[in-house]
């Protein structure tokens, strides 16, 4: 503690420090004048004697406590102190620090909350995803999730894997709950045996499921997430055994899941066994999502080795049923490609966080040059002050330390206030976010954002600090002193790190501006495309899953969903309506499976592409405003007579027989047992995975289908989007009529996913337009801290030139002269900047090409605009200057020496 | 002892040989008050100044007495190097 009472009694050590020594000096004098020396004499010559005062005391305080933090805290006094000398530039670079600060942490959040934070899951390193692939099943190639699982495949990789502690596979879906208040429809993921033992996360209450729950025809169980256990039963414990319906089947609660658990990237309300029955599977079902953990130390590539090791033995162990080929799926050449489960979750998101962070760093970067300018000007302002501190002994070190603990105080001030704003801004970036980002509710400031915010402070200020310290800490100042600061002009090489900033600033600038550019494009050509559906915002969307516990019979299902169109219909201001089983880009996960034609020949052995189908309601295309290309549409005459009719997408008409005319007439099925369907309507193509994938082929069966397989005469399709067209659509009184028309066909159907297609539409450009504003906002910020760098240089320049423009002028030169040198000088300047920031550009942009749609990553339009439009802005900021220029009166200039 | 009469004690007793600037004689001081070497109190110099006067403690008179022996062994070996040829 010697230390500390040393720190504090520094005044009194001090004081006594400066009587001895005066005390020493006086005795000196004395003696001196004692010899016979004047008293001034005497005086000059103990001083002489005796040393630097300033320095010897200094020296002497060294000696105690810690002279380095002493020198900091008196640095810090003396930078504040300076500050508040000088507010307007105080408040000038605080507020460029604050807003970069501000926005560089908003984005850094997003990105370590969804990027560099582990999954919320124990031990979530050794989670990951058994994704896959099968480029030989064409059609499903370009499918975004693989070849998902077959319920054969998790049988044979669950048992036989020699990599993974648990193994298990789900799947997403809907449910009807009744029997409560009022029908519910709820979003479900049913799981096999594995997958909460491999995600690890206890119950808040009650239990998991076990093996027993998984028995086919077993015990009935559900457990409850935590939102739907607060919302539904107010978080009452003593739910646990009670039952509720799921899809009119009663099921007993036996668990409900903590706070904040999802599967995987799926929120949900309830979850189930899948109690997969093994006496009826077959090799194919290919839509569960797997999930694994793997054995310590094991590594993904040899779970790949695994899982391809056992493919034959699954190809071997089940069949598709009699007289099935089961060894065609080597056809399909399936290809284990396991990842880590966080990739999983974050998708394709990655590569867009990161673009947009680096953005907001390169404006950082901006925001640094300005406030190294600022300080640079300022620096020059206090030559004659730094000269007088050298002059009295403060070394080359103390100096530049005192510059830069100045410039570091100046961010870390900044940064607090930008820390400050970044909460804001983090509010700002969820909501403008695309809402699929993954793990959007994660999204928090915590101890590691803060750590970044101040170590991004620190650095920058030592940054923006360190050019001024450098150049003003040199010996040379001593001429200040002298007043040799008053040349006639100011020397080219003291400008020159100015100009380097201005040219750096520009140039990245340009980058930015250019990178939004590129997204404006993207975005117009967004636009241009066709979804295949007109007016979104008057196309009114909703879910209806009718449970075969709620109607058995096939036929009164689409008798059922047909005169809930006619009830819609009969809605006041409503146009037309239809329904499908999934409309474009809606994401629920679609149906695929062989088609063959025909006419086509197809070799033994070998499986015809796997198409995309869907189920259609007559007056469907006339309600979305979907073009019919060739022929006509069903009728529900046909509908119910189960007349083998179907349509099919125009790529797939024309990749089948050429034109889409030549596909009328022509006859498809699925599977041998069907009968032929012919072709009577040609549909246009429509945006099914989103704007910016291409349409794939599609085939649309009618809404009931003659069942095959099954006992029953038909089989209907069961859980439909319905479309209402109406002026009305998306307001509450519409949606109100709408409710209780369907609830007057049948009073247990809940609707669900009740939006309009402009929001599905703007979900589907979510990335695009989200990625367009944060790097419209990134330019825009560039642009205008270039501006001000532009301005402040020139306007600096300018008053530095008073003198020589005051001769030019006396000379006889024209305002029009002065006013071509500095914009002269300006312009180049701007066009070195706007060279090289093309030149980073190219090789920059090419990193965004993933985010761009009908536009390339060099697209020489929005070069050009962009280069131009920062020349002329440009321009514009050095004109103030040069205008402020030619109004310099010559007298006034050259008196004021 | 204080500091102006210390300054002179070291000129007259090294007849002017060590020649130190006056106030490097400060730093040095406080650097043995800090180690405990020295003491100081305020008093009366005899030109009736108020002065601080220092004075040695035992543990700085134990330091002292292991740096001149120290320091007169090296002196003893430097002479020793330098003595000229007794060999």
């Amino acid at each position: 503690m010697n230390w500390l009472r040393q720190l504090f009694s520094r005044g009194r050590l001090n004081r006594e420090l400066s009587e001895e020594i005066q005390a020493h000096l006086d005795e000196k004098v004395e003696e001196l004048v004692a010899e016979g020396m004047s008293r001034d004499e005497a005086m000059r010559s103990a001083r002489r004697e005796f040393g630097n005062v300033g320095l010897i005391e200094e020296d002497c305080r060294e000696v105690w406590a810690w002279p380095s933090v002493e020198d900091v805290f008196f640095d810090i006094r003396y930078g504040l102190r300076s500050l508040t000398h000088s507010p307007v530039f105080a408040v000038v670079a605080l507020l460029t620090i604050a807003i970069g600060v501000a926005a560089n942490a908003a984005v850094f959040s997003v990105v370590n909350s969804v990027l560099l934070k582990p999954l919320n899951y124990p031990k979530a390193e050794e989670l990951v995803a058994l994704h896959q692939v099968a480029p030989g099943a064409e059609g499903l190639a370009d499918f975004e999730n693989g070849l998902l699982l077959s319920p054969s495949m998790f049988f044979t990789y669950s048992e036989q894997n020699q990599t993974f502690q648990s193994l298990g596979v789900w799947i997403t879906g809907t449910a009807n709950v009744t029997g409560m208040a009022e029908p519910e429809q709820v979003r479900t993921v049913s799981v096999s045996d594995g997958v909460l033992q491999t995600l690890g996360v206890p119950p808040a209450a009650g239990r998991w499921f076990s093996q027993v729950d998984q028995v086919p025809n077993g015990p009935a169980s559900v457990m409850l997430s935590y939102g739907y256990w607060q919302r539904r039963f107010g978080g009452n414990r003593r739910v646990i055994g009670r039952n509720i319906t799921v899809d009119s089947q009663p099921r007993e609660i036996v668990g409900v899941m903590p706070q904040g658990f999802r599967f995987v990237d799926s929120d949900f309300d309830l979850t189930t066994p899948l109690a997969f029955d093994r006496g009826k599977m077959i090799l194919a079902g290919f839509g569960f999502h797997g999930i694994a953990r793997l054995k310590p130390g094991a590594t993904i590539a040899e779970a790949n080795a695994d899982l391809t090791r056992l493919l034959p033995v699954w190809m071997d162990s089940w069949s598709n049923g009699p007289g099935s080929n089961p060894h065609i799926y080597e056809e399909w050449r399936i290809t284990p490609m396991i990842r880590p489960l966080k990739q999983q979750v974050i998708g394709n998101v990655g590569e867009l966080l990161w673009v947009v962070m680096g953005t907001i760093g390169l404006v950082m970067l901006i925001a640094c040059a300005n406030v190294t300018n600022l300080l640079l000007v300022r620096a020059e302002t206090r030559q004659q002050e730094l000269a007088v501190r050298t002059a009295l002994g403060a070394g080359r070190t103390r100096i530049v330390r005192g510059i830069l603990v100045e410039s570091v105080m100046l961010a870390i001030i900044g940064g607090v206030v930008g820390t400050g704003l970044a909460y804001a801004g983090v509010r700002f970036l969820v909501t403008i976010g695309p809402s699929n980002l993954p793990r959007l509710n994660e999204i928090t400031i915590d101890a590691r954002t803060l750590g970044f915010t101040f170590i991004l402070s620190v650095l920058s200020g030592l940054l923006f600090g360190l050019i001024p310290a450098l150049k003003y800490a040199g010996p040379r100042n001593i001429s200040s002193l002298q007043g040799a600061g008053r040349t006639i002009s100011v020397s080219r090489e003291r400008h020159r790190a100015r100009n380097l900033l201005v040219v750096g600033q520009v140039a990245l600038a340009l980058v930015l501006l250019m990178s939004a550019g590129l997204m404006i494009r993207t975005f117009a050509a967004l636009r241009r495309v066709d979804p295949g559906f007109t007016d979104p915002q008057h196309l009114q969307a909703l879910r209806i899953s009718i449970p075969d516990s709620l109607i058995a019979e096939s036929e009164r299902v689409t008798r059922t969903q047909n005169a809930i169109l006619e009830k819609l219909s009969a809605i006041q201001g409503v146009k037309s309506a239809g329904f499908v089983s999934e409309m474009p880009m809606e994401g629920f996960d679609s149906d695929w499976d062989e088609i063959f034609a025909e006419d086509k020949a197809y070799a033994d052995n070998t499986i015809p592409p796997l198409r995309l189908y869907k189920h259609v309601s007559p007056g469907l295309l006339h309600a979305a405003g979907t073009r019919l290309v060739a022929g006509r549409e069903m009728t529900w005459g046909e509908v119910y007579g189960l007349q083998p009719v179907v349509m099919v997408s125009e790529n797939l008409a024309r990749e089948m027989w050429g034109t889409p005319s030549a596909a009328i007439g022509k006859r498809l099925r699925e599977f041998p047992k069907m009968p032929w369907h012919e072709v009577i309507g040609v549909i246009q193509d429509v945006r099914e995975k989103g704007m910016q994938d291409t349409a794939p082929e599609i085939v649309y069966w009618p809404p009931l289908v003659v069942d095959v397989f099954g006992s029953r005469a038909a089989s209907p399709i069961r859980t439909v989007t319905f479309v209402i067209r109406s002026d009305r659509a998306g307001t509450e009184s519409f949606l109100t009529e709408v409710r209780a028309a369907v609830q007057s066909v049948n009073s247990d159907l809940p609707l669900a996913s009740v939006r309009t297609m402009q929001e599905v539409y703007d979900q589907s450009v979510a990335r695009t337009s989200f990625t367009l504003v944060m790097l419209g906002i990134a330019g825009t910020m560039a642009l205008m801290l270039g501006i001000i760098g532009i301005y402040g240089v020139m306007s600096y320049t300018v008053s530095q030139r008073k003198r020589e423009i005051g001769i030019r002028f006396a000379l006889g030169a024209q305002g029009r002269d002065v006013l071509t040198i500095v914009l002269r000088q300006g312009t180049k300047l701007a066009l070195v900047g706007v060279l090289i920031g093309i030149a980073a550009a190219f090789a920059l942009t090419r990193l965004m090409t993933n985010l761009l749609f009908g536009v390339t990553a060099h697209d020489p339009l929005t070069f050009v605009a962009v280069a131009a439009l920062l020349m002329l802005v440009a321009l514009l900021a050095c004109y103030i200057p040069a205008r402020r220029a030619t109004l310099v009166d010559p007298i006034v200039a050259l008196r004021h020496e | 002892m204080h500091g102006y009469a210390l300054v002179q004690q070291i000129k007259r007793t090294s007849n002017d040989v060590l020649q130190i600037e006056e106030g490097s004689l400060y730093p040095a001081l406080q650097r043995l008050l800090k180690e405990g070497f020295v003491k100081a109190e305020w008093g009366i110099s005899s030109t009736n100044r108020r002065v601080r006067i220092y004075k040695l403690t035992t543990a700085g008179g134990k330091h002292l007495e292991r740096e001149v022996s120290s320091f007169e062994r090296m002196l003893k070996g430097i002479t020793q190097v330098l003595a000229p040829g007794e060999l």
